[in-house]
């Protein structure tokens, strides 16, 4: 016998698996040597290594040291690092900033886009000289976007911060928290709305004609049909879209909080890998910084298995 | 008692400055089955969509029942639609894709579940009720598709080329169980294809269209025996109807040097363009003499290709029959058809049709 089933594979080999398998076997390639293949990989692997693994490891390592200040060697301290990250108040209350921070961002950036990519899609369809017009305006937008969004916000020139006034509304970025904290979340969403756009546009675009006028056929209620046939089909999109903003959240707009913060008083939102950046490079506590890092490693990979758990379940692919 | 007016319709899309489909009027009685046919782009999808709503109708009326629909939504409209690529909804099991449309109509639970429970019986789908459509084959995704379409229990379904992703032999069986299925549920059905046989074989009447306009309505047989124009009489029946140029003076049909007496009074003098089916024509002890080019073997029958006096004609003659290069052949009593040169319009619309006078009586 020679088809056994095969032994229910570990979670994590399935999901790996599930990467990894070749998408068709009409586009597998059969290499002779089973060295080629590798050496193809070599410089991406290499790559990953040098700057994903290798620093991985020395965060890791250098997270149960302590560093002399002046770089006068170390002291291994096991896991007092972590223990005085966790317990310090203004760790915690670091960390509830930026659950909120990541929540609002991902919330509207996601939202926003929908919204965007549901109208354009309605101008659009069938159209597909427009369609490749506004992606590629689209897709050359974000870094721009993100430059304007700042400017919005600039304390002297900025047309936000004017418009603000008019309603009485005495915007302080930089010197109030949740003036800063708003600012911070709308350049960050600005910033990142045009890329949810694009995924959901071509999304939308994805969903056959044909499905959508069998839907116009069952079903009168606009709102109803977008809720039971259309969200659902974009569901693939929007998870992948999900973890995308999350991980931005957490860990690209960095350059956002930098230039709002920066060298500006201390009573200021930030969010935690803006804070291992301080303690790392500001404070020289490598070691309770990189021991901040591995938790937000850990944290940013237990939300990304709860997601594949919890929700690639429920979202229909194919 | 439902039915469909379709009153002087026409469709000119957005930006395009010809009209689509031009000036169609038909009544479409309680019941009926009518095939919508023709070649690719002249208009089928386009009278169905407007039909169903999911195009405007740019100029003409469409009723259904006694409503005038123009401005109906295509979810009030009373009709199902089954789409050429099933358009299932992927997300949904079988169950879910018959039931969203009655949901939406806010139909009680109970009542849902009995009617497709029996769309499920009629449709031999009830092993795959929980099954998502990628999980089914093609055939199966069809008859979910009919399912969907049968338990709202509409006034009219239309299909859109619902048969033709499907094999040749799944084609044939699908269209009796569509055929049946629709007998028994006695629904008016506007059916979309530009496959000949289908349209033949489905319809109670058939609407053969041209760019956009209605060449001619009626019944297979009918239209078969007298097509009213050559683009008919070359678009239904397999083979294409023989069409030649030949003259009519007096009482005898002159093509190239050859002639023929005429059994019946002539229609028209002069120049004409003769239609006579591959099946007409038979050997025979004087007539005119055809050389052949090759035999095509169908089994039940062989189709000899020659020609005469320099122009191509088929012959279907039994499989038994001897042919030999050259032959003299005649046409069957009565199987003659004249059209004009110019507009390829049928002369003298009330010839009889040969051998079939029975069939419609
Ligand atoms: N959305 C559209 N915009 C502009 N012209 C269109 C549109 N849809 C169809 N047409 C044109 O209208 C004509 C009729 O198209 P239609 O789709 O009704 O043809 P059809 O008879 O269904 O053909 P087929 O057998 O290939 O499906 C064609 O000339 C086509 O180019
Ligand atoms: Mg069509």
């Amino acid at each position: 016998m020679t088809d056994l089933p095969a032994p229910p594979l570990p979670r994590l080999a399935r999901l790996r698996a599930r990467f990894l398998a070749a998408p068709e076997p009409a586009k597998r390639v059969q290499f002779d040597r089973p060295l080629l293949p590798w050496l193809f990989l070599l410089p991406q692997l290499a790559v990953i290594v040098v700057f994903f693994y290798w620093p991985s490891v020395q965060a890791i390592t250098s997270s149960f040291y302590i560093e002399d200040p002046f770089g006068f060697g170390s002291t291994f301290v096991g896991m007092e690092n972590y223990g005085d990250a966790l317990g310090s108040a203004e760790y915690r209350r670091i960390a509830g900033f930026t659950a909120f921070f990541t929540v609002m961002v991902t919330a509207l950036a996601l939202g926003l886009g929908l919204l965007l990519a549901v109208k354009a899609d309605k101008v659009i369809r069938g159209r597909s000289a427009y369609r490749t017009a506004l992606i590629s305006v689209y897709a050359i937008a974000p870094p721009v976007a993100g430059l304007m969004g700042m400017m919005l916000f600039d304390q002297h020139i900025g047309p936000f911060v004017k418009l603000a006034g008019w309603f009485g509304w005495d915007m302080k970025v930089g010197l109030n928290y949740w003036d800063t904290a708003f600012a911070m979340i709308v350049v960050s969403v600005w910033k990142q709305v045009p890329y949810n756009f694009i995924f959901f546009l071509s999304g939308l675009q994805g969903i056959p004609a044909a499905v959508r006028e069998a839907a116009v056929i069952d079903c009168k209620n606009g709102l109803r049909r977008f809720a039971g046939i259309t969200l659902p089909l974009l569901a693939p999109t929007g998870f992948f879209l999900l973890i995308i903003n999350i991980t931005y959240a957490l860990f690209d707009t960095f350059a956002v909080i930098d230039v709002m913060v920066k060298d500006k008083p201390a009573n200021n939102p930030i969010t935690l890998v803006y804070k291992v950046y301080l303690d790392g490079f500001r404070g020289n506590d490598i070691g309770g910084s990189s021991a901040q890092s591995v938790i937000l490693m850990l944290v940013v990979l237990v939300l990304t298995l709860v997601q594949f758990r919890y929700l690639e379940r429920r979202v229909h692919y194919g | 008692m439902a039915s469909i007016e379709i009153l002087n319709v026409s469709k000119t899309y957005p930006g395009s400055a010809a009209r689509s489909v031009t000036g169609i009027d038909l009544t479409i009685r309680d019941g009926e089955f009518i095939v919508l046919v023709g070649p690719s782009g002249c208009g089928k999808s386009t009278l169905l969509r407007m039909v169903a709503g999911l195009e405007d109708i740019s100029e003409g009326e469409v009723r259904i029942g006694d409503r005038r629909v123009n401005d109906v939504d295509p979810a009030d409209r009373d009709i199902a639609m089954v789409f050429q690529n099933y358009a299932l909804y992927p997300h949904m099991t079988v169950r879910e894709n018959m039931a969203y449309g009655l949901k939406n109509r806010r139909t009680p639970a109970a009542e849902i579940e009995a009617r497709v429970a029996e769309a499920a019986r009629m449709l031999e789908l009830g092993p795959y009720l929980d099954r998502k459509p990628r999980a089914l084959s093609g055939g199966q995704r069809q008859r979910v598709a009919m399912g969907r379409a049968v338990v709202r229990q509409p006034a009219a379904f239309l299909f859109d080329e619902p048969l033709s992703n499907l094999d040749a032999k799944l084609r044939v069986s699908m269209r009796g169980e569509i055929r049946r299925l629709q007998r028994r549920l006695g629904t008016i059905s506007i059916y979309v294809t530009h496959d000949q046989l289908e349209a033949m074989t489905l319809a109670d009447r058939l609407v053969v269209l041209n760019a956009g306009r209605i060449e001619q309505v009626g019944a297979p047989l009918e239209i078969y025996h007298q097509p009213a124009s050559t683009f008919v009489a070359s678009f239904i029946g397999s083979p294409a109807m023989n069409l030649i140029d030949a003259e009519l003076s007096g009482s005898q049909l002159r093509i190239g040097g050859a002639a023929l007496p005429l059994d019946a009074p002539a229609p028209a003098q002069g120049p004409v363009t003769l239609g006579i089916r591959a099946e007409h024509l038979h050997r025979a002890a004087s007539g005119l003499s055809f050389s052949v080019d090759f035999i095509e073997e169908l089994g039940a029958q062989r189709l000899v290709h020659g020609h005469v006096e320099g122009q191509p004609l088929t012959l279907a003659l039994p499989p038994d029959a001897p042919v030999a290069d050259s032959m003299v052949i005649a046409p069957a009593p009565g199987a003659l058809h004249f059209f004009d040169t110019a507009s390829g319009q049928r002369l003298g619309a009330a010839a009889p049709a040969p051998r079939a006078k029975g069939v419609f009586a």
